[in-house]
């Protein structure tokens, strides 16, 4: 069995280290190393959208990168969107407008949401729509995902 | 049934509002543990070798070279399953599907399994197991497997429901019949006939959540499964059954679900994670990949579908009838059945016959997907209704509304209908903005309607009150999209308390009675029936616990509002007692207070809607956006309104996914081309509209509040309104489901 590669990285505030094998994914290390389960696997191939992750201030599928590549890096997660009990606008909206029917996906949903309304704060509906194309819902038909995040942008807004 | 179940409650407090789910902050957070986020101590991986194949014998497994991988704690191979199935040929297919036993029928049948201390080592042991196979033809496709010429699949299988009993095996499982009346003298009469062939791709059910377990078998015969599942119980007494346990023996206890829509009815994993942790001494975790997910779980039946309709010049339909053959996968299945019989059920008609054919074809085996075989038929008979409508040159809604079906109607599938919702939902298509909004260059606008049967069965649920006043309710019946919320809120209704002081749990196989599982739109329908059933019985214990404190006669106390009220002349003036007040006291008024229910939840309503579809063709391409959408559905009584909206909508979405683009693809070699979600492409955000809903109520009598399911129906109308919209905006008519880019290109230049 090969060594491990030290990795140190900081995931949702907080300085981490972990020794993973070249070839595993970030995906990988994040559940089965650092136990955030939180970040799912729906495909393994970057069709889905659930193990997205923000890495750096960039959208990416936690299953398309390498644990060794988040030497030095930040990396946010759902578990880190809330504050304490304080959950963050786009999951207290996600609840009232009761955007998820399952749930799996709505981690990827949350973070991707986030990374939109990082980059674009009052998008127009289509601008939310092609954003959030990455994340395969089968539950909803997406409609109750885009109002929820139409109404955290507002909030976030102080509008 | 202890209890009335009829219809008899019609104004509600909690029962009808929109609060927050119990379950949501969990999820949002990523606290929520589905399918793969559970682990155990000393736990192995588990993982499967497939078929590459389409039918093939195998000859020979040698797994010696796997076993001896350092690091390979068990390898498994059918041999390892003994047939313990008793001659129960249904369970005797499960058995086989599971674990190839002598030939692979699907590419990605299973043929050995191993488990192994990490996933690097399990994946390189099954590249050390060498199998044998001796390849055989084979055949994908329903109307060549129907043809007498057809590779044989299974020489057991003789057509059932022929008499006489055919002398030859072949690939047809069964024919079914259904419908009344004489059809072709009924034809004879009409005076415009509408007869089309229309064929459906396969779809998957496509939730985002791969199947996944862990199981532990330990060695005095007890064992665990957890398990991402629609029917917890039904996964017991079918590994139970596989392995030859007893089922008490066995707790399973099902995880949050990812998404399961018909396709986590079914066990495929779980056997084998079973058998290898029984094998090994150890824990066994077994997650399949989404390759694994499309290849070798339950997708839909592909479809050929024949329809021929006549009607008379003031628009009467005056006969129906329709063969219907449907995909089942290598294995007998009842799925052309099923549509055979809701092929022509929302309509009122004199003469009407259905027949359907179960044809063996090497693919998967057919399980489940919202509102099973319904979609298919549908597409065929409202495509072709609205061919007919035109023919006589009626208004599509206007002809339906004279045909539909209505109270007192002899179903074409048999029974007779109690108070339904065809005609409304009709109506209110009628009047609803959307059918007079202006369509452009290039756009069209088609409807179509839907039925469902919906389903109740066996239900179980505990209610157990506090010392504190506040209400568990344990249910059997997993929630597959809120259902913890609805009966949370039916509770809450029929004690007299505020949403927020019930918790509502599904408990694990050993903790409740058998539940069946989520299926037939019968979660919120089956499990709010018992719970009302128990809340009733816990009232009448909180009655008389009353009755002691105040020491008069139970006769005199009645629950009124959460509180128990003494009435009558000599104790009026006592001030009420709460539920809160009496269950403070129950440690000295004779225990714990609890109300049980165990029933069969017959009468779930029948449902119908009816949707309306707006799309845009591009004549270049042959890309089909969706403009509109909006979907009328008749509810019963929608308990929490938000989460019916959210069943109609997703319904839809997962529709439309289906009219324009999903479909299994096979090549010549009889694999599967698309295993992934890039090519098996469902619909994305930015493919589809809002989707409008308008939720109708007209109560089921069977049920206390008037529920009736929701879950299933609305994916029934969405591939024929998307096609009769098509159709209007090309002007051709589109028989073949999915109108990808290709097919209407073809279409356009034929």
């Amino acid at each position: 069995m090969m060594a491990g590669i030290a990795v140190s990285t900081n995931i949702n505030g907080d300085n981490a280290e972990f020794l993973c094998h070249a070839d595993e994914t970030l995906l990988d290390v994040l559940r089965d190393r650092l136990g955030l389960m939180g970040v799912k696997e729906g495909c393994g191939t970057g069709d889905c959208g659930a193990c997205s992750i923000i890495l750096d201030d960039r959208l990416v599928c936690s299953c398309l990168v390498l644990g060794a590549e988040a030497e030095g890096r930040r990396i946010e997660t759902v578990e880190g969107m809330a504050q304490g009990d304080q959950l963050h606008p786009l999951q207290q909206k996600f609840l009232e407008h009761a955007a998820l029917q399952c749930g799996i996906c709505t981690p990827g949903f949350l973070i991707a949401a986030k990374d939109l309304l990082a980059k674009n704060p009052d998008p127009t509906e289509e601008e939310i729509r092609f954003g959030l194309a990455g994340n395969l819902c089968r539950c909803t038909g997406y409609d109750k995902i885009v109002r929820a995040v139409q109404d955290a942008a507002g909030v976030m807004r102080g509008a | 049934m202890n209890f009335d179940p009829s219809h008899s409650k019609r104004s509600f407090s909690s029962v009808g509002t929109r609060p927050i789910r119990p379950d949501g902050v969990d999820k949002v957070t990523g606290r929520a543990r589905y399918g793969a986020d559970f682990n155990m101590p000393g736990q192995l991986v588990g993982r499967i070798l497939r078929s590459p194949h389409a039918h093939a014998i195998i000859r020979k497994i040698d797994t010696s070279r796997a076993a001896q991988l350092p690091g390979v704690k068990a390898v498994l191979t059918a041999a390892d399953l003994p047939d313990l199935t008793n001659g129960d040929a249904a369970m005797y297919d499960i058995l086989d599907n599971c674990m190839a036993r002598k030939k692979v029928l699907y590419d990605g049948h299973a043929v050995a399994a191993v488990a192994a201390i990490d996933a690097r080592t399990a994946k390189q042991a099954l590249k050390l197991i060498e199998v044998e196979y001796e390849l055989l033809p084979h055949v994908t496709d329903v109307d060549q497997a129907f043809a007498p010429d057809a590779p044989l699949i299974n020489d057991t299988i003789f057509t059932t429901g022929v008499d006489p009993k055919p002398d030859r095996p072949s690939n047809v499982s069964m024919r079914s019949q259904f419908g009344h009346g004489d059809v072709d003298a009924g034809m004879a009469r009409a005076d415009f006939v509408v007869e089309r062939t229309f064929k459906t791709e396969q779809t998957h059910q496509g939730y985002i959540e791969p199947h996944a377990c862990v199981a532990s078998v330990s060695s005095d015969g007890t064992a665990d499964l957890w398990v991402c599942t629609q029917g917890h119980f039904v996964y017991r007494q079918h590994c139970a059954q596989l392995l030859g346990m007893d089922a008490s023996k066995l707790r399973v206890t099902s995880s949050e679900i990812g998404g399961g829509f018909g396709g986590k009815t079914h066990v495929w994993a779980e056997p084998v994670a079973l058998a290898l942790s029984r094998k090994a001494g150890r824990p066994v975790k077994l997650v399949m990949t989404r390759d694994e997910v499309f290849r070798a779980s339950g997708p839909t039946s592909a479809t050929s579908i024949d329809v021929k309709i006549g009607a008379l010049t003031d628009g009467t339909i005056i006969a129906a009838d329709a063969t219907l053959r449907y995909s089942c996968g290598p294995y007998a299945g009842a799925w052309a059945e099923v549509g055979a019989m809701t092929a022509f059920a929302c309509y009122k008609l004199e003469n009407v016959r259905t027949v359907g054919y179960e044809v063996l074809v090497n693919r998967p085996k057919t399980a489940a997907y919202r509102a099973p075989s319904a979609p298919m038929a549908a597409f065929a008979v409202e495509s072709a209704i609205d061919e007919l409508a035109k023919k006589v040159g009626m208004d599509p809604v206007d002809f339906r509304i004279r045909n539909a079906a209505q109270e007192g109607t002899k179903a074409s599938y048999g029974p007779v209908y109690g108070p339904i919702g065809i005609g409304p939902t009709l109506e209110a298509v009628k009047n609803h903005p959307h059918m007079k909004a202006p369509l452009g260059k290039n756009q069209g606008r088609g409807m179509a309607c839907g039925f469902w049967f919906n389903f109740g069965g066996q239900t179980c649920t505990d209610l157990n009150i506090g010392m504190d006043g506040t209400v568990s309710l344990a249910v059997g019946t997993v929630d597959v999209g809120g259902s913890r919320a609805s009966l949370s809120l039916v509770a809450a209704e029929e004690l007299g308390i505020d949403y927020s002081q019930v918790r509502t749990v599904i408990a694990d196989t050993s903790s409740l009675g058998y539940n069946d599982m989520t299926d037939g739109s019968r979660g919120t329908f089956s499990s709010s029936m018992a719970t009302i059933s128990a809340a009733r019985n816990a009232i009448k214990i909180l009655r008389e616990r009353a009755a002691q404190m105040w020491d008069i006669p139970v006769e005199d106390v009645t629950w009124e509002n959460g509180h128990a009220v003494a009435k009558g002349e000599t104790h009026g003036n006592l001030p009420k007692l709460s539920l809160k007040e009496i269950a403070a006291a129950s440690g000295t008024t004779g225990g714990p207070i609890a109300g049980h229910s165990e029933i069969v939840a017959d009468g779930a309503g029948v449902s119908f809607a009816t949707h309306i579809c707006d799309i845009e063709v591009d004549p270049e391409t042959g890309a089909t956006k969706v403009l509109r959408y909006t979907v009328v559905q008749d509810a019963g009584k929608a308990v929490h309104p938000t989460y019916v909206e959210g069943q109609y909508q997703g319904g839809a979405a997962q529709g439309i996914g289906w009219a324009l683009n999903e479909e299994y693809i096979y090549g010549k070699d009889g694999r599967l081309q698309n295993a992934g979600f890039l090519d098996y492409r469902i619909p994305v955000c930015s493919d589809l509209p809002m989707i409008d809903t308008q939720i109708l109520e007209i109560p089921n009598p069977n049920h206390p509040y008037g529920v009736r399911g929701v879950g299933e129906t609305s994916i029934v109308p969405p591939l024929a309104a998307v096609a009769n919209a098509v159709s209007n905006a090309v002007g051709v008519r589109m028989l073949h489901i999915p109108m990808s880019p290709p097919r209407i290109l073809a279409a356009l230049e034929a």
